[in-house]
């Protein structure tokens, strides 16, 4: 496991029906592009968040597929739509097989 | 022009900048070849995309990018200028409320950052950005 991987994730709490809302997230990692050399002149392997999902209640909201030019700390800002109550979950999968995730209530009133 | 550190340090990067654009040709091809990929070569229409991306970046590490197509079911980011010319692809969900994302993205040298959108009827559109770039990231 790459060392040091916190995602974080913003959501609002609460929401009214059918509101549209901003979500952002960061998840902490080197995203090392498998471009850069070391001291020696060694290329360093590739080692990447290659995908990221975010899913509301089981159903998709956005898919994304990350290549090496995305900076180091991924960092995604979208809109969402909130139908009821219920759960966001957010999942990053790393090069090496990870899986990291974190999930976000909020409150329909 | 005396010869100071601040004056040797803008020669020195537009030297970098120079032999930069020499080679990208290379690179322009290889994103054409990419996108060529994407659409199956289905021609690109103009318009039906917003990309904001700064004018100038100081840092190629992380250049903030922003996207924003209606009616796209996808965008796929290119940077004609990288070793690698695909950036990134945002498929859209049934609960995604707006079909924009923003992120950060690394920029090697000074280039075009090319969207495509896909949109709901299986046409593609695009949008292009200059950015230049004053210290380029992808390491090198």
């Amino acid at each position: 496991m790459a060392s040091g991987v916190k995602p974080r994730v913003k959501v609002p709490k609460t929401a009214a029906a059918g509101e549209t809302i901003t979500i952002k997230t960061l998840i902490s990692h080197k995203m090392e592009s498998g471009q850069r050399k070391d001291d020696d002149g060694n290329v360093i392997p590739r080692s990447i968040i290659n995908r990221f999902t975010a899913d509301f209640n089981g159903q998709n909201v956005i898919d994304v597929t990350l290549e090496p030019a995305i900076s180091t700390n991924p960092y995604f800002q979208f809109e969402a739509t909130v139908p009821e109550s219920g759960e966001f979950t957010f999942t990053w999968y790393d090069d090496d097989g990870d899986v990291y995730d974190t999930s976000k209530k909020i409150e329909v009133a | 022009m005396k010869l100071t550190r601040r004056n040797l340090l803008i020669l020195s990067s537009a030297g970098v900048a120079a032999t930069a654009m020499g080679s990208l040709p290379a690179f322009a091809s290889l994103t054409d070849d990419a996108i060529a990929e994407l659409t199956g070569g289905a021609a690109l229409g103009e318009g039906g995309v917003t990309l904001t991306a700064p004018e100038i970046a100081e840092n190629g590490n992380t250049v903030p990018i922003e996207v924003d197509a209606p009616g796209a079911v996808a965008i796929t980011l290119f940077a004609d200028g990288n070793p690698v010319p695909n950036v990134a692809t945002f498929n859209f969900g049934p609960l995604s409320a707006s079909r924009s994302a923003s992120t950060r993205i690394r920029l090697a040298t000074t280039q075009n950052v090319v969207a495509v959108a896909k949109m709901e009827d299986g046409s593609y559109q695009m949008a292009k950005a200059n950015v230049k770039v004053t210290i380029g990231g992808c390491g090198g």
